[in-house]
């Protein structure tokens, strides 16, 4: 019955790799951390359907016209937007083996991201004071919850940062650092992408209802 | 709604004396016989100085076969406690007539189903399927480890930092009495405002970090660690099936941490995302849920569809008919598991349009799954089967879990679903497809792959003892339920009115013991193998005259699995090499890199299981100390930049030459 195929003088065949090499490092870890942005991307997708669904249940409360500012917002993305710009211009560093470019475009970029969060946590401030806090309405709380998600990743990116910068720092551009350092810049542009989401459908979009 | 500030001590925040269900006379009980037998756990490990043992070859390892078996582990304690809640319902179920109020209080028995089903699916189901993988997918695929060898130590510990958590809302406090989806508004603040809730939420987010980062590891695995020359379409059905199990875990477990994140925002913010006022929409998180919930189901059943392929095929000495029918079908099953969640709530009322496309989603789902059970039954067709205890509970899989898929159809009608919607008869159809197919391919998968792990048989007399317990036990344990739900018994009643449907009620409980009396019988065969394990020992590391890979190394396998890594030219690779006359390689041995043991998962992990506990019972300060610690510990580990280590090739040699040695021995 059998219909497997041999080769016809069933020449020896090789089932052992005798001359095998172990996998580089690090051989896994961007296929990995690609996977573990789609998993976070997907948090943000549940985010974003909710503030699709509950965004225009307002409570009787104020709506995004009364609370938007929208130059505010506008710098904020420039923040953001040119901290990804800065990253990007570590990460030539990087490929030219410049640890100091490396290390002073980080910095700048933390400053933007820092810039960011500030303006971020003032606008929610001023929410809160003008009575408009995530408790007021499921817009509200829909809104606070996608765009503070967001700021929370910044948060932690930003702690990330900093990390690699005292790594890099100590111990050079090795490969592990070279590795992470663009874990790190895969994380910052999603953010990036994520907020633009945020601002064309929660700012923008926003304003038109 | 801002919620009112509960009385709060500065120190232990809502935690105090009371907080002990001192009241309840079964819970005191069930607290003194597990404190009774972890101190002499705890006592007998400190008197023959295990500790150190453990520590180092167990909880900080990153082999990923003792990761699975530790996976095993969990999975069977927490099966016990799971299994204990089952009874008392079906206890309380059979007395609570002609006016009788049963045995448990209903903030009790509220606690025990809602524990009971969260315990089954999450800490026991879970880790089942989990364990399996981690243990045989790298085998199967002629890899070393896992991709990423620390995260997969750190994902077991998260797992069993949620059980923990679990356990622990036994003793101190209470657990949700909301049923295992704890729906609002029901397990919103207002409804449920004590911790119950709290400890849902927390355990399950610890514990959905590390399945989803366990998933995200496996995928990666089997990506990338694949042997040379095994194409896509040349690995194991069991492989295929893991691979597509863990797409669905990265593609569905964060909407689980999500929607419960959110739960927890309405909770502890106060905001209004699930309400009844406000805007809130607690339908949304119906639907949130279920999103997760149907892949769920798939993500527990697809890993065992695989264990059958394996079985079926090696018992029947054939290869498996319509491979790449298997793999296709499960893919099908993959992609419309995220297109049916709707089915679980019909009764929302979205309109008949909305509810006849669920509808036929659900129906079409059959069609792969029908193709694979004909797949089984033409390669048993004209096979030489034996019938060992893997394949027994093969075929018992089969005779059960097509009833279920039956009922399932049945539900699947939106029209019968508003009858039979939240019924006994819904709880009967998907104990008969989880117990059928999940938990009858677990324990296909224990006696198929044990001897592989611990390099001896289990006893097949008390196998079969436990076998002949379950099956006709779950039959008569689940077939009253069917008939209850027809009746229009709705699930999760503690105390009933009519006298007549009592006798369905004692036989459904004269079945669970017969399931105790099976689970009973298991504990033997584990302890009589483990006593015999001499008589039963398997030499050759291939017991069953297996077909793929995992079979080729001894058993149980080196900590570097194979010395040299195999190339694999046919589908059933092992069985080419055999059929082919391989010979086993006996010199020419290299040094091996490997991956070292590490901590900083258990440290990672018990830090989140503080923060959980912590947050639980609102002690703030614990709250911020824990996070700084969970951060801290983080960035020290990522200053451990030297994570691995070579085996010399002199201890290669030297394994490998015991295995020479033991293989002549028993030839």
């Amino acid at each position: 019955m059998s219909t497997t195929t041999l080769s016809p003088a069933d020449e020896p065949v090789r089932f052992y790799d005798f001359d095998e090499h172990p996998h580089p490092e690090g051989y896994s870890t961007m296929l990995g951390f690609w996977i573990y942005l789609m998993s976070d991307c997907l948090i943000f997708a549940i985010l974003f359907a909710c503030y699709a669904v509950l965004g225009g249940n307002f409570a009787a409360g104020p709506g995004p016209k009364e609370l938007f500012d929208l130059p505010l917002v506008a710098l904020n993305t420039a923040m953001l937007l040119f901290s990804s710009i800065t990253y990007g211009f570590a990460m030539l560093g990087m490929a030219r083996g410049n640890k100091n470019q490396v290390l002073i475009w980080l910095a700048v970029t933390l400053v933007f991201g820092a810039c960011f969060l500030g303006i971020e946590l003032y606008e929610f401030s001023e929410l809160i004071h003008e009575g408009a806090g995530p408790w007021r309405s499921a817009f509200l709380s829909s809104f606070f919850t996608l765009v503070g998600t967001h700021g929370l990743h910044v948060t932690f990116g930003s702690i990330w940062l900093v990390t690699l910068m005292v790594q890099v720092s100590r111990f050079g551009l090795t490969a592990a650092n070279q590795r992470r350092l663009a874990c790190l810049s895969l994380f910052w542009h999603f953010l990036d992408v994520i907020w633009i989401g945020v601002f064309t459908f929660v700012y923008l979009m926003g304003m038109l209802r | 709604m801002i919620p009112q500030p509960a009385p709060v001590s500065p120190i232990l925040g809502k935690l105090s004396l009371d907080a002990l269900p001192l009241h309840e006379p079964i819970v005191v009980a069930t607290f003194a016989v597990v404190a009774l037998g972890g101190i002499g756990l705890v006592a007998a490990l400190t008197y023959f100085k295990l500790w150190g043992y453990l520590w180092k070859e167990w909880f900080t390892t990153v082999d990923h076969k003792k990761i699975g078996i530790m996976y095993m582990i969990l999975g069977l304690v927490m099966f016990l406690r799971g299994f204990a809640d089952a009874l008392m319902m079906r206890l309380q179920q059979a007395l609570a007539f002609n006016g009788s109020e049963g045995y448990l209080n209903a903030h009790h028995y509220d606690q025990v189903f809602t524990a009971h089903g969260v315990i089954m699916i999450f800490f026991v189901a879970m880790p089942f399927v989990t364990g399996l993988m981690n243990y045989i997918v790298p085998l199967q695929i002629g890899a070393r480890d896992v991709s990423f060898p620390f995260l997969n130590n750190f994902s077991f510990w998260m797992t069993t930092g949620g059980a923990v958590l679990v356990m622990a809302s036994l003793f101190v406090g209470e657990f949700a009495q909301t049923g295992w989806l704890a729906y609002p508004p029901l397990s919103g603040l207002a409804y449920s405002p004590g911790v119950g809730v709290d400890y849902y939420l927390w355990a399950l987010q610890v514990a959905g970090v590390g399945t989803t980062l366990s998933g995200i590891n496996l995928i990666v695995t089997i990506l990338k660690l694949r042997a040379p020359g095994m194409s896509l379409m040349k690995m194991p059905v069991f492989t295929w099936t893991s691979l597509c199990t863990n797409v669905l875990i990265v593609a569905s477990f964060p909407v689980l941490t999500a929607v419960l994140a959110l739960l927890g925002l309405d909770r502890y913010v106060g905001t209004n995302f699930f309400t009844n006022d406000f805007g809130g929409s607690a339908m949304m998180y119906v639907n949130l849920i279920w999103i997760w919930g149907h892949p769920e189901v798939y993500i527990l059943i697809l890993p065992l569809f695989g264990v059958f392929s394996e079985v079926t095929s090696t018992f029947s000495g054939k290869k498996l008919f319509g491979y790449s029918s298997m793999v296709y079908a499960t893919i099908v099953i993959t992609i419309l598991s995220y297109l049916v969640w709707l089915h679980h709530f019909f009764t929302m009322g979205s309109g008949a349009s909305v509810n006849s496309f669920f509808g036929i989603t659900t129906m079409v789902i059959s069609i792969p799954t029908g193709a694979k059970i004909f797949n089984w039954l033409f390669t048993m067709y004209r096979g030489r089967i034996r019938f060992e205890l893997p394949m027994m509970w093969t075929i018992a899989f089969m005779l059960t879990f097509v009833i279920g898929g039956m009922t399932g159809v049945m539900l699947a009608v939106p029209p019968a679903d508003f009858v039979l919607h939240n019924s006994l008869f819904l709880i009967a159809h998907f104990h008969n497809v989880i117990i059928g197919g999940v938990v009858f391919g677990v324990f296909a998968a224990i006696n198929y792959w044990w001897p592989k792990a611990f390099g001896f048989k289990l006893n097949e007399f008390w196998g079969k003892v436990s076998f002949w317990c379950w099956v006709p036990g779950f039959w008569v344990a689940f077939m009253p339920l069917y008939i209850l739900g027809l009746m229009g018994v709705t699930r999760r009643m503690r105390v009933f009115d009519d006298p007549g449907i009592q006798f369905l009620f004692v036989i459904a409980a004269f079945g669970a013991v017969m399931i105790a009396a099976g689970i009973g019988a298991m504990l033997v065969q584990f302890a009589v193998s483990i006593w015999k394990r001499e008589a039963l020992k398997d030499t050759t590391g291939d017991p069953w005259n297996g077909r793929t890979l995992e079979w080729a190394t001894s058993s149980p396998p080196p900590e570097y699995n194979f010395a040299f890594t195999p190339v694999i030219h046919d589908l059933d690779a092992w069985y080419d090499m055999k059929s082919r006359g391989c010979e086993r390689p006996l010199a020419g041995f290299k040094d091996i890199h490997m991956p070292s043991n590490t901590g900083a998962g258990v440290i990672l992990a018990g830090i989140s299981t503080l923060i959980g506990f912590a947050l639980i019972w609102h002690i703030w300060w614990l709250v911020g100390l824990g996070f700084v610690a969970l951060i801290a510990s983080t960035i020290v580990h990522t200053f451990n930049y030297k994570r691995d280590f070579d085996i010399p090739a002199a201890v290669v040699a030297e394994t490998e030459a015991a295995r020479t040695r033991q293989l002549a021995a028993g030839a």
